[in-house]
């Protein structure tokens, strides 16, 4: 138990010390890197794929992939988008509920589809990331929502709020973050999740109802998606059929691997997760800040998910090995 | 009861005669494929007069041949249990090196050869990464998906690279009518389709998919194969990509952007099975021609991208429903 | 015998304009640079209303990105289709020379609608610009210094790195900036991209007031980038300190005008591009309009029409400046 905490332990902090070193490095290159606007340009730029990643670090875990995230994100985006253009009268905060419950929908259909016909996931995933985008430009006639259809006050929430002024969405994101970590270390489902990832096939015979707690990583993955979806319109005002979760996935997913979470299921905790958000967030503000040109930055975020993976192995070796060499 | 007292067990009718032969040939992916092309013929005669032209058709396969033919080879990869979604990429950079040789004034079998070399190399590092490192090929090569064009923008900026005349209109070569890259997806498709079918080292390759301890055990180089396959694959995507540059002219990062979706899409539409082990050249042959008349026939109708997109989601469902359901009846 | 032969010959003229009337109407295609791109809608606007008043069939197409390829197919099936125009704003200056070529060889008239082939002008046959574009950079440094009283530093946030557009009036800016006495006090200290994406474009205006807390200005010569930088002002409510503007369309930009953000902002009637280059082509078609450099020909609405070098044609000659009094004037 002891080694097992240990490699635990280097894990989230190997993350740590990353971050603390690359901002030392910027902040000596451009010192209002380290500077609390600076912090609020950071913080502003992950609450999205924070809360995207929760949702996926579950699916991973269960040993699954859901590549739809970002259309999931773009079609709940849409749906809540035309509810406040053509019915301006609701009360706006009820798109948060159309949005996440959009968002449960596909990510259920998603679901139901692995569970039900038993495919895989990613092959699933990839062809509902095709037909949830086709959907979105179906359903608003290929028209974005323009800005003055989005409520000011949703937008008013990425700006400021009455909690030391940090912006509603930050606040949402972390308290995701919190559920997540909840749900994970407390709940009987949250840990069946980790079971069924690491042993899928020794799942039922511990009296894991492999169809429900399936079911329930997808939905979960699509609901948070589809919160992401109203954050999309609070942090950018609008909602636009092409732009509006593409590449989304992608993000995400280099957050979560560079966190920690392991493809074949069952390794991965929230707090390495937030950690890879925070690095990636890091990154993304630091790059226009250093001047580095577009063309360049695609090349680094590759090339820090290649080096993210290899120090996973490397770790995860050396604590195999130190288990082995303790057992001898 | 018998004298003992136990049950005598009941005759049963008589055994169930084994499938026929005509089933075991008719019921595999490929068939449902090719069900689907024709149907997609059908449907795109239907939705518009200007389909039906073989012509228009084949003019319309040259713009994804090149994807088609890095698809055949990206198939093997997948049966052996790995996967590449980093080739479009590969295509993208050994094409931007290559013009920027040849920009830089190299000779062009020079500039030519770097190229090639490049895919070779991108190939050779997704191999170290996955059969030296250990490390799973899916993360790996969206990582260097990412990170290869990253660098072909770094290379050729958001600018486009000129060829030299002479190496521009690939697909307007023609033999017996039929345009040069469709001719070179056929003929590789053979070829391939053979190594397969009818070598050991394709037998090899299926078993490595299906089990690759047990392979191991059974004397099968594995690693070997696997790092054959990335190189090959790396460097058939620097030929696509140099077939990409002749075919528009001039040499751009964003050459074959999305491509590793519609090569994986091809894939798996010709019934190749994603965990590796099941999977035909044949599928994937078929597949390739299913994608283009589906997305030909619905441009030329006009039909909203919105349209296409939600066409092309739903085959890939059907298609991989149906693939499940048939490789389960096979092993009745 | 006489009656007779008047009988035939009023049977044949009538035959005649019956058959002239029942000609095919002519066929009209604008090929957008990508779906859900409200200021191609505009445009598109344009081209439907002067087709259904001039009596040609219109249909408008766009691939589902913006890539230097992803109009290929569009144009091939537009070919197939026989149409007789092919309008198009292209996304890239020479992926599309080859395609764009054969188009012409079918005798179809090839027009750039927006935005032209930068260096490839011979594979289209004429251009229709929203303005002169020699003016823009010289109206917008004009309208920016109008609001910071003419001095202090300024920064311009742009589209994408060699978006020839963009380029060209940003050339054009410097020049004003460096030669023009006038703008003495007024410094260029940045420039900045944000590849015409939302999130970019943001993201590169929060690093210019991270970088340079004494900016007084922003110029934002793309409708993306002003959208972008006005949000982030209005979030942070600096709209005193900092001031932005641009070109921007005024339906994205009204809430930013009505609450005080932006003063004022910039642009051209996309929806009279349209309407031009409708006109432009039934008149090339019947004859009535000759397109050579120097003819001029008067359109509804319009007024009279140059052609200018490189068979260019400028919709209006010098950008409208939309502000609080007249923003409610136009819908698009």
């Amino acid at each position: 138990m002891n080694a097992l905490r240990n490699i635990l332990m280097r894990r989230e902090a190997g993350i740590f010390v990353m971050i603390v070193l690359f901002c030392l490095a910027v902040g000596i290159a451009k010192p209002q890197f380290l500077t609390t606007n600076s912090l609020r340009i950071i913080l502003l730029l992950v609450p999205l794929i924070m809360i995207g990643a929760m949702g996926q670090m579950l699916v991973l875990v269960a040993r699954h992939v859901d590549l739809s995230i970002g259309s999931i994100l773009g079609l709940s985006a849409m749906v809540t988008g035309m509810m406040f253009r053509y019915h301006p009268e609701i009360w706006w905060p009820l798109g948060f509920a159309v949005s996440i419950g959009t968002g449960a929908l596909l990510g259920l259909f998603n679901g139901t589809l692995v569970t039900v016909f038993k495919l895989p996931s990613i092959i699933v995933t990839l062809g509902t990331l095709n037909l949830f985008r086709g959907l979105t430009y179906i359903i608003s006639n290929a028209k974005q929502i323009d800005r003055q259809y989005v409520p000011s006050a949703l937008k008013a929430m990425s700006q400021t709020s009455p909690i030391f002024g940090i912006p509603w969405i930050i606040i949402i994101a972390f308290s995701v973050a919190l559920a997540t970590y909840y749900f994970v270390m407390h709940t009987r489902v949250g840990r069946q999740i980790y079971a069924l990832g690491s042993n899928p096939v020794a799942a039922p015979l511990r009296g894991i109802d492999v169809t429900r707690v399936t079911l329930l990583v997808f939905t979960i993955s699509g609901a948070l998606s589809g919160l992401a979806g109203i954050m999309y319109a609070s942090r950018w005002g609008f909602v636009n059929p092409s732009n509006t979760g593409a590449g989304f996935e992608f993000q995400v997913i280099a957050a979560v691997v560079i966190g920690g979470v392991s493809i074949n299921g069952g390794v991965g905790t929230v707090l390495g997760t937030v950690l890879g958000v925070l690095l990636l967030g890091c990154l993304s503000s630091a790059l226009p800040l250093l001047g580095i040109p577009g063309t360049t930055q695609n090349a680094i975020y590759g090339s820090v998910i290649i080096i993210a993976l290899i120090i996973d192995r490397t770790v995860r070796r050396q604590g195999i090995a130190s288990i082995a060499r303790r057992q001898a | 009861m018998n004298a003992l007292g136990t049950t005598e067990p009941r005759m049963t009718s008589a055994p169930k005669p084994v499938r026929s032969g005509w089933q075991t040939a008719l019921i595999r992916p490929e068939t449902m494929t090719f069900v689907l092309l024709i149907i997609g013929v059908i449907g795109a005669s239907m939705l518009s007069p200007f389909f039906l032209d073989i012509n228009y058709i084949l003019r319309s396969f040259t713009l994804s041949a090149e994807i088609a033919i890095v698809a055949l080879v990206l198939t093997m990869v997948i049966i052996a249990g790995e996967i590449d979604l980093s080739a479009a990429s590969n295509m993208a950079l050994s094409a931007c090196l290559f013009a920027f040789a040849q920009q830089a004034g190299l000779p062009m079998p020079l500039a030519i050869g770097v190229g090639l070399l490049a895919g070779l190399a991108m190939g050779g590092f997704n191999a170290l990464m996955v059969v030296g490192l250990q490390l799973p090929s899916i993360i790996v090569t969206i990582g260097t998906l990412i990170a290869y064009r990253g660098l072909a923008q770094v290379i050729a900026g958001d600018k486009s690279i000129r060829v030299p005349d002479w190496f521009i209109g690939i697909n307007n070569q023609m033999i017996l009518g039929i345009p040069l890259p469709v001719i070179l997806f056929v003929l590789i498709a053979i070829v391939l389709g053979l190594v397969l079918s009818a070598t050991i080292y394709g037998r090899q390759i299926y078993q490595v998919g299906t089990n690759e301890t047990a392979a191991r055990h059974a004397g099968i180089r594995s690693k070997r194969i696997k790092v054959g396959l990335f190189l090959l694959l790396g460097l058939v995507s620097a030929i696509a990509g140099l077939m990409t540059a002749s075919r528009l002219g001039s040499v751009r990062y964003d050459i074959a952007l999305g491509g590793e979706l519609q090569m994986v899409l091809m894939a798996m539409l010709g019934g190749t099975y994603i965990f590796g082990g099941r999977g035909s050249i044949l599928g994937t042959f078929l597949a390739a021609w299913l994608l283009v008349i589906v997305s030909t026939g619905m441009t030329v109708a006009n039909l909203l991208p919105a349209i296409q997109l939600t066409v092309l989601g739903i085959l890939l469902i059907v298609a991989i429903i149906a693939t499940n359901f048939i490789y389960s009846r096979a092993q009745r | 015998m006489k009656n007779k032969i008047i009988l035939a010959m009023a049977a044949t003229f009538a035959l005649g304009s019956t058959a002239a009337m029942a000609q095919d109407p002519t066929q009209i295609v604008y090929i957008g640079k990508n779906t859900g791109n409200p200021y191609f809608d505009s445009i598109s606007g344009g081209f439907e209303d002067a087709c259904a008043a001039l009596n040609c069939e219109y249909q408008f197409v766009a691939p589902a990105t913006a890539e230097a390829t992803s109009q290929i197919p569009l144009i091939e099936a537009q070919i197939q289709r026989g149409v007789e125009v092919i309008a198009i704003a292209p996304n890239s200056p020479d992926a599309l020379n080859q395609v764009l070529d054969s188009a012409k060889a079918q005798g179809i008239l090839v027009l750039t609608v927006n935005g032209d082939l930068v260096g490839n002008e011979s594979h289209r046959d004429a251009t229709i610009l929203p303005v002169d574009f020699t003016k823009t950079g010289p109206n917008q440094v004009e309208l920016m210094g109008s609001m910071i009283g003419y001095k202090g530093e300024i920064a311009i946030l742009s589209a994408t790195t060699e978006a020839p557009d963009q380029n060209t009036w940003i050339a054009a800016m410097n020049d004003t900036l460096a030669n023009d006495a006038k703008y003495k006090d007024m410094k260029l200290v940045a420039t900045v991209y944000g590849d015409d994406q939302p999130e970019k474009s943001t993201t590169e205006m929060e690093a210019l007031l991270a970088n340079y807390p004494d900016l007084v200005g922003v110029i934002a010569p793309t409708t993306v980038g002003i959208a972008a930088a006005a949000q982030v002002v209005q979030s942070r409510g600096i709209a005193d300190k900092v001031h932005v503007t641009g070109l921007g369309l005024p339906s994205e930009m009204r809430d930013f005008v009505k609450d005080g953000t932006v003063s004022a902002f910039q642009l051209w009637s996309p929806y009279n591009e349209g309407w031009l280059a409708v006109h432009f082509a039934t008149g090339v078609l019947d004859g009535s309009i000759k397109n050579e450099v120097g003819a001029t020909f008067e359109v509804p609405n319009l007024g009279t029409i140059k052609i200018d070098d490189l068979n260019a044609m400028n919709t209006q000659a010098e950008l409208t400046t939309f502000d609080v009094n007249n923003i409610d004037e136009f819908d698009f």
